[in-house]
């Protein structure tokens, strides 16, 4: 059995007792690392020295808290200073940041070690996470098997015990997705309940940070530490801290749980289907009741994310032009000709297809049809949100359409491709929080229940979504490896 | 009915600073086709009324207050710079 | 065929904050290259704006002062284009809710006042600086993410001489609210012109080129003299205008094609998802608008009211805020109001022009001014002696009376001490008693310029005239 197949109050515990130690912790981390990595290339980058001494520092000070001493791992998006930070791209393959993300500032706060940074789709473009420069992560249940994404490195690392939990982000569903497909918890917080500061943007309106653990009760603990109003970053709410770990009650009596018909239907398959029926079984049976509802605008989510997110994206992007940073083309004639080699040597198919279509849909004369219009049908799938939580107090249906996929089966349909996100891309639109818990199996897979709350109801997702694996095993099942 | 021709996709790439061989310009032009066509559902909804959103959180008014502090040193800032001079970054000529 | 001019300007005036539009670098100029800069004003991946709330202030103030309209909501957008001068590659402006629209300003020429709208006044960050170097370029990003307001007036301008104004006018108005320097030398004023000419008559725009380059207002009204006159030329010989930035070069007083404008930039525009929009409340309006001084053209007619000063006084002095605080100060300090507007209009800028100073590098103060002025006009110094006292005052300071009586400079009036010298010089100088007696009355000159050089300069005028005439009649 692994360290990390305890939960955090478990390994505080022990820690405590000094039944181990804070270098124990971070040895397990390395060589499990050491052990699977190789198949399931997580990690693009690790910091063992830094590690280990920090390990021995924090062993030393005294200092205690639920996250202390314990290591993780964290997306390559999200800037640290002194690890190479990629965003798993070409363009920022020498990139040394010379800046801390909040969101890493709060994690040593909070006593955690970073081992190393995680793969993903470049910029965190895809869902499959074979859109990174550098190397394909593997699903840790079956190697042939994506493990989803963006997050995907975060998602696999986790599940494949390297880390007991880890960083994602999450744009249209980047952390749920992997999650789902990983057998893992992922949870995308409130837009705005985690600081963007120093997490490379994608859609600077959707992105947001969130943890991926093994159990519910962790992730808890992760949220808590990273939340919070920043200086650095003017959408950043500043809504009271709140406590989400110690509101896990397993009580779910009278909740009134909202089942879009949407989230049933057409191209969700059959074994998905019947996963979420069963937990919504599960969850009646802990005196909870469901309703069907309807999320009308739902179906238009991947139009119109795609339009705005490759938008915020295209000029997001703009600024990696081999000037200041990063990578620049050689034997460039003049100045557009550097600008030109460079980008199109740096990025990837996918990046520069969404800042093409991106800076297409804000070209003048096609801003009104597709920006201004993406706009507007946000506002109409944000409303279907605000109108189904005047009734009911969370939101389920499945994390995905379907278990993962097998690697290389649809890199070469952007539009299928796009189409894993549908139940997940909703919920950025609206900006409300959104978790993906363990609920079943198919073909050898894990499949993932979403849960989604109102905004800044963190608080409630978690209670739910804890009192669901209380009440199953399936988080429980680990992958052979 | 084409929605974007490869002339458009040649001009959104020099607008995006992005070199496109003529084998990325067809295989571009296709599929940027086939996705601003399955954006185009959106049409079916009436948006007349309907103000756009920019921001998902209702927040206005973030500002800080005027105060400066020291720059970073000189060092960081070209520490990752592919190319500099005289404590400033280099590029080719601006002046063609 | 006889044209008509129509010139519209579009003004950047950097803000003196303490801090950047959107970090906390310092937002002065004259730094070592790149050393005023955070990662924000970098563009480094992962950064995000923060807006300077002093910063939306002072736009809001210089706002006020050309009697915009000031937006009741104002929000970012975000201009995209590569340039290495532009770190994002995208310049956070403003474009469809600027802070303030549809004000004007009042310019007088010949005489003639006439009011110039000004179209928007908008709040945006600076690019950084590109010097160059030979095949290369180099990339200093110190003002990069300083805070600037472009201010763009109606094409109402009909003359360079009236654009010149305009730009004098507008310069005095920011700096009166003190939210700029407003020095184009230093680049925290800087102008670009669209001029076009039309038949006289005709409702249409002709097509405009736009001047850029325009290192100081006098280079504005020249570019745009020749560029009327080079217009008018194509025109009249049946050519067309393209559309075009042209470059004014100052060696040659001509303007240059810079590039030709390829219908318009496509600049992609979006609302920047970065930064909230801000609110602005009455109360919040109200406070800003409290903090705004005395504005030129009020303190004009104060001046001319209450003081009595010609308007051409009134006019000069009031066109730089320092100085009309400096001769409020002047007079509040005792000297009469003509007289210290005589010196802060003579003597003073000849000094400064001469010596390559600002007033406040100098020693001179509204006391030490009112000082000196005292004691002319109490004929205890001579005017002769009153610019040697100046000279004393603005490069070493101190008390005008004391250095008088400290280097002996009082004016000489008593009676038994002028008889001497007077004296002395008819001794010295027969032929000249023997002209006078001649009726050549000249040679009364002569003899007090005698009488100045013996008593250096000390003698009183009006008494040695009296006594030398006395004097001499006697002999």
């Amino acid at each position: 059995m692994s360290l990390f197949d305890h939960k955090l109050s478990e390994i505080q515990s022990m820690l405590h007792k000094k039944e181990i130690t804070i270098p124990d912790l971070v040895d397990e981390s390395f060589k499990r690392i050491a052990a699977v990595d190789g198949d399931v290339k997580a990690f693009l980058a690790l910091d063992e020295e830094n590690a280990r001494k920090q390990a021995e520092e924090l062993q030393e000070s005294g200092k205690t808290g639920i996250l202390n001493g314990v290591p993780i791992g964290v997306k390559d998006n999200i800037v640290t200073k002194g690890i190479r930070t990629t965003a798993a791209s070409r363009i920022l393959h020498n990139f040394d940041p010379i800046y801390d993300a909040t969101v890493v500032n709060k994690l040593r706060e909070a006593g955690t070690i970073t081992v190393g940074k995680l793969n993903m789709d470049e910029f965190a473009m895809g869902s499959s996470t074979e859109n990174s420069s550098f190397q394909k992560t593997r699903n840790p249940w079956n190697l042939d098997h994506v493990p989803g994404g963006s997050s995907g490195g975060s998602a696999a690392s986790v599940a494949a015990g390297e880390v007991p939990f880890s960083l994602g982000s999450d744009t249209g569903g980047s952390i749920r997705q992997p999650a789902s497909f990983c057998g893992v918890v992922g949870m995308k917080p409130t837009y705005g309940r985690v600081s963007r500061f120093g997490l490379i943007a994608f859609a600077s309106s959707l992105d947001q940070i969130g943890p991926i653990t093994r159990n519910v009760e962790d992730n808890a603990h992760l949220l808590e530490a990273i939340v919070g109003v920043d200086p650095y970053d003017s959408t950043s709410a500043n809504v009271p801290g709140e406590t989400f770990a110690a509101n896990l009650t397993g009580d779910v009596k009278g909740l009134r749980i909202a089942v879009p018909k949407e989230y049933l239907g057409e191209g969700v398959s059959e074994e998905v289907k019947q996963s979420v029926l069963a937990a919504l079984k599960v969850l009646e049976g802990l005196g909870a009741t469901w309703e069907e509802v309807s999320l009308p605008h739902s179906k238009y989510g991947v139009a119109t994310y795609y339009l705005l997110a490759s938008s915020e994206a295209s000029s997001n992007l703009a600024r990696f032009d081999g000037i200041r940073y990063g990578y620049r083309a050689e034997n460039a004639e003049n100045l557009i000709d550097l600008y030109k080699k460079t980008r199109a040597e740096g990025f990837g198919d996918e990046v520069k297809r969404r800042i093409m279509l991106g800076t297409f849909a804000l070209s003048s004369g096609y801003y009104d049809a597709y920006y201004k219009k993406a706009q507007q049908v946000r506002t109409l799938i944000k409303k279907d949100f605000e109108d189904v939580f005047e009734s009911y107090d969370v939101i389920i249906g499945p994390t995905t359409p379907t278990p993962a996929f097998k690697i290389g089966e649809i890199i070469d349909d952007p539009l299928t491709m796009y189409a894993n996100d549908i139940l997940t891309i909703p919920v950025n639109l609206a900006g409300v929080p959104g978790i993906s818990v363990p609920c079943g199996f198919s073909g050898g897979m894990p499949l993932g229940l979403q849960i989604i709350g109102r905004h800044f109801d963190e608080k409630t997702v978690y209670r739910v979504a804890h009192a669901y694996e209380q009440a199953t095993d399936f988080h429980k099942e680990k992958p052979a490896l | 009915m084409t929605r974007i021709s490869e002339e458009q996709v040649r001009h959104v790439a020099h607008l995006a600073r992005l070199a496109v061989t003529d084998e990325e310009v067809h295989k571009f032009t296709e599929q940027l086709d086939a996705i601003i066509t399955f954006a185009e559902q959106l049409n079916e909804l009436d948006t007349s009324n309907v103000k756009p959103t920019s921001h998902v959180l209702d927040m206005k008014n973030v500002l800080r207050e005027d105060k400066s502090a020291p720059g970073l040193d000189r060092e960081e800032v070209l520490k990752n710079a592919p190319d500099h001079q005289d404590g400033q970054i280099r590029v080719p000529s601006i002046i063609e | 065929m006889e044209f008509e001019t129509v010139i519209g300007l579009e003004v950047h005036v950097e803000l003196k904050t303490n801090s950047k539009i959107f970090s906390s670098a310092p937002a002065h100029f004259g730094a070592e290259p790149n050393t005023n800069t955070t990662v924000i004003d970098l563009g480094y991946p992962g950064v995000l704006p923060v807006m300077n709330e002093k910063a939306v202030e002072f736009a809001m103030k210089a706002a006020m002062a050309i009697n915009c309209e000031i937006a009741e909501e104002t929000k970012w957008d975000r201009k995209n284009y590569f340039y290495p001068d532009n770190p994002k590659a995208y310049q956070i402006s403003q474009y469809d809710k600027p802070v303030g629209e549809h004000g004007w300003v009042e310019i007088e020429v010949n005489g003639e006042t006439k009011r110039i709208g000004i179209t928007r006044l908008h709040l945006e960050e600076d690019a950084g600086k590109l010097t160059h170097a030979g095949k290369h370029s180099l990339c200093d990003y110190n003002r990069q993410g300083t805070p600037l307001v472009e201010i763009v007036s109606e094409p109402d301008i009909r003359t360079p001489e009236e654009a010149y104004a305009f730009l004098e006018k507008l310069k005095a108005i920011i700096q009166y609210t003190e939210v700029s320097d407003c020095k184009m030398e230093e680049g925290s004023l800087r102008c670009d012109a669209n001029i076009s000419l039309r038949p006289y008559g005709q409702k249409e725009f002709g097509t405009k080129t736009e001047l850029k380059n325009l290192n100081s207002f006098n280079f504005v009204r020249k570019g745009l003299e020749y560029e009327e006159k080079r217009q008018a030329e194509i025109l009249s010989s049946g050519g067309t205008i393209d559309q075009e930035t042209r470059r004014f070069d100052e060696a040659t007083g001509k303007t240059l094609l810079m590039r030709v404008k390829e219908g318009s930039d496509d600049y992609r525009y979006f609302p920047e998802p970065d930064l909230l929009s801000v609110i602005i409340d009455d109360e919040w309006k109200e406070r800003v608008r409290a903090s705004i001084p005395e504005l030129p053209d009020a303190r004009k007619k104060r001046y001319m009211e209450e003081l009595g000063l010609p308007a051409h006084d009134a006019k000069i002095l009031t066109m730089s805020k320092e100085i009309a605080d400096f001769f409020e100060a002047t007079v509040a300090a005792g000297a009469g109001a003509k007289q210290a507007s005589n010196w802060l209009m003579g003597e003073v800028p000849a000094y400064l022009n001469a010596e390559g100073k600002e007033l406040s590098e100098t020693k001179l103060t509204p006391e030490n001014l009112a000082g000196m002025i005292s004691l002319l006009g109490k004929g205890i110094i001579s005017s002769k002696i009153a610019k040697t006292v100046f000279k004393e005052i603005i490069e070493n300071g101190g008390d005008a009376e004391a250095i008088v009586k400290e280097k002996g400079l009082v004016q000489i009036s008593d009676e038994s001490a002028l008889l001497k010298f007077v004296n002395d010089a008819l001794d010295a100088n027969p032929q000249s008693i023997a002209d006078f007696k001649d009726g050549k009355k000249k040679a009364i000159g002569f003899l007090v310029g005698q009488i100045m050089k013996a008593s250096k300069g000390q003698a009183n005028p009006q008494a040695i005239n009296k006594l030398l005439l006395e004097e001499i009649q006697k002999r």
